[in-house]
This record gives C-alpha cells, structure tokens and sequence, in this order.
C-alpha cells in the first residue's frame, strides 16, 4: 500500500495527481471554511485553475481550456463585480445552526455516497458510446462530437445563455445610479463641506 | 499507478466540502461558491470516467455543465443584487420573510 504510494508518486502523473488534489482540497476548505468573501472567493478561484490541471493529466484538454476560460476566466470575474455591490471586506457574521445536526446530515450523506460508489458495476458490459480516436486530438474529437450527436443540446445551451444574460441585465440593471453600500450621510456630509466653502 | 478510483475519491471528498458549505454557511454569496465547488467535483469524476472508459460522453456533459454553472451565477448573481437593495444583506436568517 505505502509501496504503491511512494512508486506512484515517482511518475509525473502521480506527482502530479496527489499535488493537485492535495492543494485543490485545502483550497476549497479555505473557500467553505473562510469568514471573509475575498479570502474565499481567491481560493475559489485558484483551486478552479488547479481543477483545470486534472483535466489536463486526464486528456482532456479542451475542457481544461474551457474550465480555464469560462470558470476562471467569465464566472469568477462576474462574481468579483457582484463582490463590488456589496461590502466584501467586512467579515460576515453569521449565526450558525446546531453544528450537531449539519455533522448528522453531512455523515448520512457521505454514507450515502461510500455506498454509491462501493455498488458493484458490470465495468466490462460498459461499451465506449462515442470512442476516442488515436492520432487525433482531443479538441478535434470534441468538435465532431459536439456538432453531430450533440448539436441540439447545443444551440438549446446557446439559447439559454442567452436567456441568462437578458435575465442578469434586467435584475441587476435596474437603479444602477443609486450606490449599495455607501451610506446617503456621506454625501450630506460632502455637500454641507461644499456649502462651507 | 494512478486508477480511476483515485480521482472519484477526490471527487467524493471535494463533493463532501461543498455539501458541509452548503449546509454550514448561512450567506447566499457564500452558498454560491460551495455549489460551484459541488459542480466542480462533478466535472472531476466526469472527466475521469470519460479518460478511463475512452469515451468522450464524459466531456460533453462536462462542458454542458460548464455552460449552465455559468448561466446559473448571470441569473443568480442579478436576483442577489435585487435582494440586497431591497433587504440590504444576504443573510439566509434576515430572507426569511416567509415564516409564519
């Protein structure tokens, strides 16, 4: 077992592997964890960049590329402008619930999730749907995928991207000229400075 | 040699985080990121499957997820905005507006 462990991490893909996950669990306990949203939300956003790591050892680089593009790229950008509408650097104060009861749920899910995974499968009836081709890569492979079996599925996600967008602008968009967090004090206190002069 | 069980128990344990923070956290900005690191984890073992079974399925419904994690926080980020003007904080405990 511990054999196993020191002969796997000489290869580059097992050094790889354990590193990652290794800084990728510490990452999102610091996002779950954390009290300040700055704190969590770079964790976040780094532990998404080590994700894309994953994807690339797994052979998919297409979808490391997308996970570096959308995730860390679009997602976390929206949430650092949404960070700015509200006071992040305060730290947040919340009341938590019976920690006893969270553990309770937390424990039955995760026995839940030992007996998903312990289920015995029939691994040999599983039969590739839409096999890889050697030579060629994965981006190209992904590309005859996506525009022939998944080609509807795809302009529906278009179409509700779309959708999402409408929706974002409309919600957030309202009264952008008045401010969330500054307090309407201030500004008295500016104009009785400005009357003073 | 690294096996699929390898990367579906990191998936297992990364999954397991963002439930503790869904269920721990009382902020709704903070609810979010424990349900991005959910969907993240998923697009783990996703992959995972798809490199060990040789079969692109995995990948597609990885990217699927990727564009719905994304259409999910334009439209959620936009209804936390209209609830922070209306309530001035994003406590789950301040929302609950509806309680008998």
């Amino acid at each position: 077992m511990l054999e196993n462990f020191a002969a796997s991490l000489m290869t580059v893909e097992g050094f790889a592997f354990y590193l990652f996950s290794v800084l990728t669990i510490g990452l999102f306990l610091v996002t779950v964890m954390s009290k300040n949203i700055l704190y969590s939300m770079t964790s976040l956003a780094s532990g998404m960049v080590l994700i894309s790591g994953f994807f690339f050892i797994l052979g998919a680089d297409f979808l490391g590329v997308v996970q570096l593009v959308v995730y860390v790229g679009a997602i976390m950008a929206l949430y650092s402008f949404a960070m700015m509408f509200f006071d992040a650097t305060r730290d947040i104060k919340e009341k938590n619930t019976s920690n006893a009861l969270v553990f309770v749920l937390g424990g039955l899910s995760a026995l839940v999730l030992v007996l998903m995974f312990a289920a015995p499968i029939h691994s040999d009836a599983i039969q590739a749907l839409y096999p890889m081709h050697e030579g060629v890569g994965n981006a190209q492979d992904v590309g005859i995928v996506l525009f022939t079996k998944y080609l509807v599925p795809f302009e529906v996600a278009a179409v509700m991207l779309l959708v999402a967008m409408i929706a974002g602008i409309i919600l957030a968009g309202k009264k952008m000229d008045e401010s969330l967090t500054e307090d309407v004090s201030a500004d008295d206190e500016i104009m009785i400075v400005k009357d003073e002069k | 040699m690294i096996g699929l069980s390898h990367y579906l128990i990191v998936s297992a344990i990364i999954f397991s985080i963002g439930l503790v923070g869904v269920l721990r956290r009382r902020n709704l900005l903070m609810l979010f990121f424990a349900t991005e690191v959910m969907l993240n984890a998923v697009n783990i073992a996703f992959a995972a499957i798809s490199h060990y079974y040789n079969d692109l399925t995995g990948q597609m419904f990885a990217f699927f997820i990727i564009a719905i994690a994304a259409s999910e926080v334009a439209v959620g980020l936009g209804i936390l905005i209209v609830l922070y003007k209306k309530h001035g904080s994003l406590d789950l405990d301040d929302l609950a507006s509806m309680r008998g």
